[in-house]
């Protein structure tokens, strides 16, 4: 027998410090293995978000740097600018890309920066305790709407790819989820376009992921995958936006 | 005809691979490892096809599969 | 090289002064009173290769600097106090990944929307930090267009040499007012100091990481520590100031950047009437210059100081702190764009 599936080289392998049935470990996997398919290990540099994936940069294998919360977009920009040949990634969770950081997000996307943007939304502020995020469901209960989100006090869900969408200098944006094996293998499809178009000098691509995130949600890791089929895809629907 | 390996004390005992096996070989095993969890078990059996899911629905990169 | 004299505002020389010692990035935002020196970035930058961002607003202008450091770049941002107050997070971000970058302020009217007009008055926010934790930026405060285009060389190599972010505090009214400049230095053509940290693509090396979140237990403190010791050898080795008049001064100003041009008239007025009269000018604000005032306090142990700064006395504190109680100091201040004038000093002098 042969081996036919291991740890890309991309990903260091160190035992991750998510939660059980989290999503953020399958994203980083995907990630790896596309850096490594497309061979760009050695020119990628990801920025990593303030959330869970803090400490993203011990889990990957190539240049990273931390940024300030919601800075991201700003931070690549930079980077990609004065190192264009550099292939430069943000990963970020809904907080970071889009309630902080929505300013940084929307003129990067507005300047058509060609980066590649992935978007971790998981409906919720892991790491500081389950707090409502911009993409919270209404009626969803959480730390800041024990009540459930409400529309009138707390607006609605926010759905940042489509407004991200109307903006010409954006390439390429879809939504995907990690809710089964299929759904996974589509996420990766789009991360390796999204990054595909960065090397090929396409411009400003993101994917965003519906994530799970068991333990804010109250949910086993599987309900967890069964709620974002059942429930959060209906509210953020599945497929390429633009 | 396939095997996994299952890094025993990377698995943090989500199950996924469990509910995502069709052919229902992964078991939760008795023993805890390390980090005080029962991780999940798999025995060599042929009618493991060597299809992968396990290893892609896992988060923690714990599986790999030889056909 | 041959250089011609030129006559050029402080806002330009500055960004001259930027450009020709090899900064590669700047990212900023409209604010009055530097808006000149963005329009020079933005006319000068690309025609030379290098990147020109007008930011959506100061927050992102400094996070742009942050990713342009941290690639390896001499990168730079400018704006004025509200703007600056913005900058605050990313400043501490980029002091505690041990960047480089250089920020630049013209300082005007506060607090608040405060006015257009020069003051003094971010001198805390330039020395006590401004943003969060127990660090320090490098700041230098020039007194004249010539000063202001030197000192971006000195910003520059001291950023890179040491690691840490340093703050040009000038103001309104240097950043206006034109005088001649000389002596421009030669074309950059390569950094001194190499950058083996940078985020360059991981070929050839282990990867980096740009960061400054230390979680594990003694983790911080022992890299807080190491900030310490750096910013302990830049105390002893970077206090820079200039002396005039101090040698054998019964009275002793103490007044930097524009202020400082006024208090040297005083100076020179009074001496000719025979008065013996000083001023010690710091240019380092931080590191500040004890050297000088302990020098002072040993030597002119009857001199009477008196600080004069457009503030209400933030310079006064590091100025009491350095000659540790052996000379009497006063204040005479203005601030909210209030300029002290000659007359005014030469009244509080008498």
């Amino acid at each position: 027998m042969e081996k036919i599936y291991q740890r890309p080289e991309s990903l260091t392998g160190i035992s991750t410090h998510y939660c059980p049935g989290c999503g953020h470990g399958t994203v980083h996997r995907i990630i790896a293995e596309v850096v490594d398919e497309l061979g760009i290990r050695e020119k990628t540099i990801g920025i990593a978000p303030v959330g869970c994936a803090v400490v993203a940069y011990d889990y990957w294998n190539f240049d990273c740097s931390e940024a300030a919360h919601g800075r991201a977009t700003a931070v690549a920009t930079a980077i990609k600018r004065v190192r264009p040949e550099n292939i430069v990634f943000t990963y970020q969770g809904d907080g970071d890309l889009a309630a902080i950081g929505t300013n940084e997000t929307i003129h990067a996307a507005n300047r058509g920066e060609n980066i590649t943007v992935i978007f971790i939304n998981n409906a919720i502020y892991g790491m500081t305790g389950g707090q409502m995020a911009p993409t919270t469901l209404l009626g969803q209960k959480t730390a800041t709407t024990p009540e459930g989100r409400d529309s009138t006090v707390q607006g609605y869900p926010l759905k940042i790819s489509e407004m991200l969408a109307l903006l010409p200098a954006v390439k390429y944006i879809e939504r995907t989820s990690l809710a089964s094996v299929p759904e996974i293998n589509k996420t990766k499809n789009a991360i390796r376009a999204a990054f595909k178009n960065q090397v090929d000098k396409v411009g400003f691509s993101l994917v965003e992921i519906l994530s799970p995130c068991p333990t804010y949600w109250g949910m086993t890791p599987e309900k967890s995958l069964e709620w974002i089929r059942d429930v959060l895809s209906k509210e953020f629907p599945l497929g390429k936006i633009k | 005809m396939g095997k996994i390996t299952i890094d025993r004390e990377k698995c943090k005992g989500c199950l996924l691979c469990v509910s995502v096996c069709p052919k229902k070989l992964i078991v939760v095993d008795k023993k805890l490892n390390k980090k005080g969890i029962k991780p999940v078990r798999f025995e060599e059996n042929p009618e493991c096809l060597g299809c992968m899911m396990c290893a892609i629905i896992c988060p923690d990169c714990c599986i790999e599969v030889y056909k | 090289m041959k250089t011609t004299k030129i006559l050029i505002s402080g806002n330009e020389a500055i960004a001259k002064g930027a450009i020709d010692a090899g900064c590669f990035f700047y990212a900023g935002y409209p604010i009055t009173p530097q808006n000149e020196l963005i329009a020079y970035m933005a006319t000068h930058m690309p025609a030379l290769g290098r990147v020109f961002i007008q930011a959506e607003s100061e927050l992102a202008a400094i996070n742009m600097v942050y990713g342009a450091s941290a690639a390896g770049v001499r990168a730079m941002t400018s704006s004025s106090s509200p703007g600056v107050s913005l900058k605050q997070e990313g400043i501490s971000y980029i002091a505690g990944a041990e960047l480089p970058a250089v920020i630049v302020n013209m300082v005007r009217g506060g607090p608040g929307l405060g006015n257009i007009a020069p003051a003094q008055s971010d001198y805390f926010q330039s020395t006590r930090g401004g943003g969060h934790g127990d660090y320090h930026c490098l700041v230098l405060a020039p007194y004249s267009v010539q000063e202001a285009y030197e000192l971006m060389f000195t910003s520059f190599d001291l950023t890179d040499k040491y690691r840490i972010p340093a703050i040009i505090l000038g103001d309104g009214m240097l950043g206006q007012m034109m005088e001649p400049l000389e002596g421009q230095r030669s074309k950059f053509k390569s950094q001194r100091y190499e950058k083996p940290w940078a985020l360059t693509g991981c070929a050839g090396r282990k990867p980096n990481i740009a960061k400054s979140f230390y979680l594990a237990e003694g983790d911080l403190e022992k890299f807080n520590l190491l900030l310490q010791k750096k910013y302990k050898l830049i105390r002893a080795k970077e206090q820079r100031w200039e002396e005039f008049f101090v040698q054998d001064a019964k009275i002793i100003l103490v007044a930097y950047g524009s202020m400082a041009r006024i208090a040297k008239s005083v100076v020179t007025g009074l001496r000719a009437k025979g008065k013996k009269i000083g001023l010690i000018r710091p240019i380092s604000l931080w590191p500040f210059p004890e050297k000088i005032f302990q020098q002072t306090a040993l030597k002119n142990k009857k001199a009477k100081v008196l600080v004069v700064e457009m503030s209400y006395g933030q310079m006064l504190e590091d100025v009491k702190l350095a000659l540790n109680c052996k000379l009497p100091v006063e204040f005479f201040g203005r601030s909210g764009g209030g300029i002290p004038t000659e007359e005014e000093i030469i009244k509080q002098i008498k």
